[in-house]
This record gives structure tokens, sequence and C-alpha cells, in this order.
């Protein structure tokens, strides 16, 4: 030390240590104290993080996490519309029943109508029987049979469509019955057949829906994995040396999983929100090419591609946790880490 | 605060670094491990620090076995004991300032807390207008004390420095020895490393020589 000529100080006394007394570290006067430069504000703190962020793969692994947030949307945004739509056709086709009159040889047929009208009309939660007339049964054949047909002369049956007031469930069964009973030749379509095929194809939907987003899921979290390991291996030096200054598993793991937890909500947010412009520029695309012989096709199919209120909270929550997930992730396996780093027991190395 | 008892290393299949250590190191106590080159004083102090587990023998830490400690109760046995080690280990990112207060820093001390003691010690080890550099710009000397400043800074129960002087010169060691000193008077167990007979001899304290595995004591 040849910076100053050596100056006697007194002894200094840091007064707010732990422990009994004060206790001096030095004898003041082993150093010389290099006259102090006024004007200059040095910083103290090289702003950095204790764990360098740079260091830590961030750009890529944000990505990854922005795709599989893309991925896990759109799987539930689609999940979300089938099962809007299944239920929509659902209740839409079990608002009505259909009887349906074929024609017997004895049988007067507008007599069979009226007596299955009144037998339907008996049953509670009916509110109307319409009787197909021989126009609209035309209208509906015209297409196998072409123009001009007299249908009175051909033996089709006579449909009778039968309105049920909503929320009401009449007993079906009790008139199929009746039906079967009084009107020959008469039988009644309560369309459970596709009630039961369309739920069984929604529900296998959303089970293919979930199998997908839990794979998201998983990959996500594999990610984070390797990421972690990664981030953990490169800063091994760091681990190490704030393991000997005495920090427990506990912070070291709070340092990556600040870090990870930013990259998580970064990347949700980011594949998120493009989740949700798809969502919304097909929406309109549907609505406004409404008349359009595809679009007709695709509304019959899908509905409208309008996710609602519950998809739209339903993307959050899938972004809130996935950034959740990314940072429990991180935790859990630089906790793992570092105990194996403090294991007295994993020998000498 | 430390015991070995009938304590064995070998590093792998190879041959014993050391065998049969048997010694004590009690609190407040000032002691030089010394010994040639290679003679294990590294692998003995990190013994001690727990970071490395006997081949054989018993490690005793402030009254509890070594074996027994679980990963939970490490760091709270490490916050008390400071390390300075042969390639000072500090972190390059952070600032001379920084890496000193990093121990404060992972007990949870808030910064308005130990600014003062932190700038002070930097301040007494001839570090004052180097605080807010980054290692990489530091001669090795000046690392070296920096080293120092932060396995004090919590003034620890014990004090492990690994060959503390090796990278200053004469008048410099013989200051850094006079901290040393100055800490073991304030209540400290210091544990010197060093193979600088010429620093021991103008210390007056308990020397541990390792020769060839074997630990000799001169009281
Ligand atoms: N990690 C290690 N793996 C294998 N051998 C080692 C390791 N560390 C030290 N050794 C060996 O142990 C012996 C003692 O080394 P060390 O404790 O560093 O001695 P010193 O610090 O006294 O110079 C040397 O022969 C060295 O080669
Ligand atoms: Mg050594």
């Amino acid at each position: 030390m040849t910076k100053a000529p050596e100056k006697p100080t007194p002894v200094p006394k840091p007064d707010q240590q732990v422990g009994s007394q004060p206790r001096p570290i030095i004898e003041a006067e082993n150093f010389a104290q290099p006259p102090k430069r006024k004007g200059r504000t040095k910083r103290l703190h090289s702003g950095s993080e204790i764990v360098p962020t740079e260091t830590i793969a961030g750009q890529a692994l944000m990505f990854v996490i922005a795709i599989m947030s893309f991925l896990a949307c759109l799987t539930l945004g689609t999940v979300t519309i089938i099962n809007q739509t299944a239920h929509d056709w659902q209740s839409d086709i079990s608002r009505e029943v259909t009887i349906q009159i074929r024609p017997f040889d004895n049988v007067e047929m507008d007599k069979a109508v009226r007596e299955a009208s009144k037998i339907a009309l008996g049953f509670e939660g009916i509110s109307k029987v319409i009787a197909l007339n021989d126009d609209a049964a035309a209208k509906l054949l015209e297409p196998w049979l072409g123009t001009g047909l007299n249908i009175e002369e051909l033996p089709v049956p006579k449909l009778l469509t039968v309105t049920i007031e909503s929320d009401a469930k009449p007993d079906f069964e009790a008139m199929r019955e009746a039906l079967k009973v009084n009107v020959p030749g008469s039988s009644l379509d309560d369309h459970r057949a596709w009630v039961d095929r369309l739920n069984t194809m929604a529900w296998a939907m959303v089970m293919v829906g979930i199998s997908i987003f839990s794979l998201v899921m998983a990959a996500t979290i594999l990610t984070v994995i390797f990421a972690t390991r990664g981030a953990m291996d490169s800063n091994r030096n760091v681990v190490e040396v704030l393991h000997f200054v005495g920090a427990d598993a506990g912070f070291i793991s709070n340092e990556f999983q600040q870090h990870f937890l930013k990259l998580g909500l970064k990347g949700a947010a980011s594949g998120g929100a493009a989740a949700t412009l798809l969502f919304i520029a097909l929406g309109l695309w549907s609505s406004a090419s409404i008349g359009t012989p595809q679009a007709d096709q695709i509304k019959a199919l899908f509905g409208t591609f309008s996710l609602g209120l519950s998809g739209y909270i339903g993307i959050i929550i899938v972004l809130v946790l996935i950034a959740f997930l990314t940072a429990l992730t991180t935790r859990i396996t630089v906790h793992r880490y570092v105990n194996s780093l403090y294991s007295y027991n994993s020998g000498g190395k | 605060m430390i015991k070995f008892e009938n304590v064995g290393l070998r590093y792998g299949l190879g041959p014993e670094v050391l065998s049969d250590l048997t010694f004590q190191i009690k609190p407040n106590s000032m002691q030089f491990l010394t010994g040639p080159s290679g003679a294990g004083k590294t692998s003995l102090l990190r013994l001690m620090l727990m970071s490395l587990r006997p081949t054989r023998g018993l490690v005793t830490v402030f009254g509890k076995d070594a074996a027994s400690i679980t990963p939970e109760q490490l760091p709270a046995i490490r916050r008390k004991i400071g390390v300075v080690f042969q390639d000072f280990r500090l972190l390059d990112h952070l600032t001379t300032y920084e890496n000193v207060a990093l121990p404060l820093r992972v007990r949870g001390s808030s910064e308005s807390s130990y600014r003062s003691d932190v700038t002070d010690l930097l301040g007494w080890v001839g570090l004052g207008e180097r605080m807010h550099v980054l290692p990489p710009v530091l001669s090795g000397g000046e690392k070296q004390r920096v080293a120092i400043a932060r396995a004090l800074i919590d003034q620890p129960d014990i004090l492990l420095a690994d060959e503390p002087t090796g990278n200053v010169d004469p008048p410099l060691a013989r200051r850094l020895m006079r901290l040393f000193l100055e800490l073991h008077r304030s209540g400290t167990a210091v544990i010197l490393a060093t193979h600088d007979l010429g620093l021991m001899d103008q210390f007056n304290a308990r020397r541990l020589v390792l020769n060839q595995g074997r630990l000799q004591i001169y009281d």
C-alpha cells in the first residue's frame, strides 16, 4: 500500500452487530484510508441480480412458453366452442319430437293425424302439434322426386312436429305406448339416438382437447425443468458461493424463480394474446361472410366462433396457470438441485 | 467447536490424502494450518466446512455429528463459519461492495442496516476506492482482500482461510495477519492455512502441521 501516508484513525466500532458486544474488527492504523475524492458519484451497485440473468436462455424459453400457451389457449377455445355448439344443438333438438304415421291399408290418414295430435296434446308439457301439410311434404321431397307430384297418391308418411314447452319433460314412453295402441303405423321419434350420439361426440372431442391440453402442459413443464437445470449448471459457481455464504434453498430458488416467473408471464401473455386475436379474427370473418355457403356450413358445425366471456376467462386462467407452473417448476427444480448440493452425504468430489 | 476423530480422506480410489486425524478447534482459538503444497490443507479445510465427507472417522461441528446434519440445517451452520477460498470465489458480475455484502443479503438483512458496516470494512482492508468495481478489474491481492472482507463481514464464530496471504506482498500480508488476530481477539476461532513459514514465525500461535497425510500439533 503506497497510496497515502499512514495516519492513525480511531478504532471504528460497528454498533448494530448481532450478538453481545460490538466487536472491533481491525486496528485501523493498519490501513491507510485514501483521501476521499469529491464530486464523483460512483455506484456501489452493479445493477445485476445475484443470479446473472444474461446467462439464462431467456429468449428461447420465453418463445417456447409463448408457443405452448398459444396451443393451450387454442385447445381450450376450441373445446369451449365445441361444447357450446353441442349444447345448443342438443337443446334445439330436444325441444321437438316427431310423430311419424306410415300409411296403413285400411287407415284413413287424416283421422290418424287428428287422433295422434289429440293424444300428443293430452300430455303435459306439450305446447303445440303441427302436422306437415302436403305442400310442405312435397317441398321436402322435391329434391328426390321432382316437382308437380300429387303427394296424396304416394304412400308418403305423415309427419307431426310436437313442440315441447321449455323445461318440460313429457313422458315420451307413455306417449309412444298410447300412440302405438291408438294409431296403427305411428311411431314417435324423440331424437334420443341423435342426442346420445351428439353427446358422445362432444364428450370425445372434449377428452381429446383435455389430452392435448395436458400434453402441452407437460411439455411446458419439462421445457422449464430443462431450462432451469441449464440455468443452474451455467450458474453453478454462483449457487455454490451463495451456499457457502449461508444462503438457504429458499433464498436461492427465489432468485431463479423471480426470473422464470417473469419469463413465464411474458411468454404466456404473448401466446395468449395471439390465440385471443386469432379467435377474434375468426369471429369477425365468420360474421362478415355470413350467407356464403362455406360460412353457413362452418356455422352449422361450430356455431359462431365467438368464445364468449367464459372462453376468455378460461384463457386468462390458463395463462396464469402456465406462469405459475413455470415458477413452481423452477422452485422445485432449484430446491432439488440445491439440496443435492447441500447434501453432505453426496461424498467427496 | 470442531472435533476430528480418526478422520481419513481419500479421493475416489486414490491414496489416502489425510489419515488418522484427531484434533480439536477450540472457541476463540488461533491456529496456523501448514505443510507443503499438496499436503492436504485445502482438503482439511473442506472437511471442516462440510463440503467434503471423510472416508472414515468422525467430524463434529458445533457439537453435531457432521454426518447427521440435514440439508435444511446446513445453511444455519454455514452462517457461523466464514471462509476465504484459495481461489477467492468472488461473483464477477457483482461489485466489490455487493460481493462483501452478500452474506448479509442472504441472511435477509436490509441494505440500510449493513451499508455502513460494509463500506467501513472495505475501507479497513484498503479497498475504499475499489468498492464500485467488478472483481475482474481487481488485482490478485485486491481480490484476496475482498474475499477476506466477505468472510469477516458477519463476524463468524469460525474463520477458515485458505492461503489468505498468498497473493500479497509481505507488508500487506502482515497487515492482513493483524486483521485476523484482531478478529481472533474479538472472539472468533481462526484457522489459517499457509505455507509461508516467514509469516508464521512472526506470530505466535498454535500450529497444525500436515505432512504426508499425518498431522502434528505444536501448541
Ligand atoms: N478434487 C480432487 N480430486 C482428486 N484429488 C484431489 C482433489 N483435490 C485435491 N486432491 C489431491 O489431494 C492432495 C491434497 O490436495 P490439497 O488439499 O489441495 O493440498 P494443499 O491445499 O495442501 O496444497 C493432492 O495430492 C491433490 O492432488
Ligand atoms: Mg490448497
